[in-house]
């Protein structure tokens, strides 16, 4: 069962496994982009957003644009990493089916 | 069942990968249209070419006249013109249906990307016309828009770079038949757009 060790809890869940896929080809997305590409409320994706940052899998970074407040967002070495795993477990089990 | 969910997971995984870092709305009617409009711009300027005795001579040419190198600027400007404008319109077009933002992250990196090379391009070929290597303007902007598309195809359908590698190849082919600039421009721009547009359109559009 050393394969269903893989599958990472912190991925099992629409938006944060679009939030890491998005992270792994941009280096850096706000939470505008977050929000047209996942199609999901504010509070929503804030708390998804939490849940990967206390795991050191994403890095947020808040800053000014101008006037405008900004949040960006980028995957950590650490979450690249886990993420990768997770992709390899899916398939694995994919395959096995 | 389970094994549904982790095919759904590995999908959703590589829509917002594609979807995140790619502007998919660009049509290929857009392509089809911009080729059309080459050939007549080319055509349009073999015509005035020929009415210059330009044409027959290709070693010892006339120098042309004011007037009609305003006209060419005039046509090529047109040409343009007229494919940015389509292209626009059938992506708006395309990311209503697909629900796609036309003016998002991708599509500025796209264009960014695009211009970099082929503004570039744009200005060397305009150096080379000052320093009178009129002979090599033909290859610059068919090498230089090959390069525009090669790059801009990591930010968009992929198949543009094979676009751009074919222009890149008639640009460098073009350097050694000075003096027939205006077929290869047919063939670039007018045949390669057609023939690229065509494929997408089977490719991505019918659906």
């Amino acid at each position: 069962m050393g394969l269903i060790n893989n599958i990472n809890k912190a991925f099992d869940h629409r938006i944060r496994l679009g939030m890491m896929s998005i992270l792994m080809v941009n280096d850096y997305a706000d939470f505008n982009m977050f929000k047209e590409l996942l199609d999901v409320t504010d509070g929503n994706l804030a708390s998804h957003a939490k849940a990967l940052e206390k795991e050191d899998y994403i890095k947020v970074e808040k800053q000014f644009i101008g006037r405008k407040p900004n949040t960006r967002y980028s995957a950590t070495p650490l979450g690249k990493q886990e993420f990768r795993k997770h992709i390899d477990a899916l398939e694995k089990l994919i395959r096995k089916s | 069942m389970e094994s549904n969910k982790y095919l759904d997971d590995i999908s959703q995984i590589k829509n917002m990968m594609s979807k995140s870092s790619r502007f998919i709305s660009l049509s290929g009617l857009s392509g089809i249209l911009a080729g059309i409009y080459s050939l007549i711009g080319a055509y349009a300027a073999h015509t005035i070419l020929t009415d210059a005795n330009y044409i027959a001579k290709p070693i010892n040419r006339p120098i042309l006249s004011y007037d009609v190198t305003e006209q060419l600027f005039i046509i090529a400007a047109l040409v343009i013109v007229l494919s940015i404008s389509t292209a626009i319109f059938f992506s708006k077009r395309k990311s209503k249906k697909s629900g796609e933002k036309i003016w998002d992250t991708t599509s500025k990196r796209l264009v960014v990307n695009f211009l970099i090379p082929l503004v570039t391009g744009g200005l060397f070929s305009l150096i080379l016309i000052q320093k009178q290597f009129i002979g090599l303007v033909a290859a610059s902007t068919l090498i230089f828009y090959g390069l525009a598309c090669v790059n801009a195809s990591k930010y968009t359908l992929g198949d543009v770079r094979y676009l751009g590698m074919a222009n890149i190849i008639i640009g460098l082919v073009a350097t050694q038949f000075i003096g027939y600039g205006l077929y290869f421009w047919a063939l670039g721009f007018g045949v390669f757009h057609i023939f690229y547009g065509a494929l997408m359109y089977y490719k991505y559009d019918r659906k």
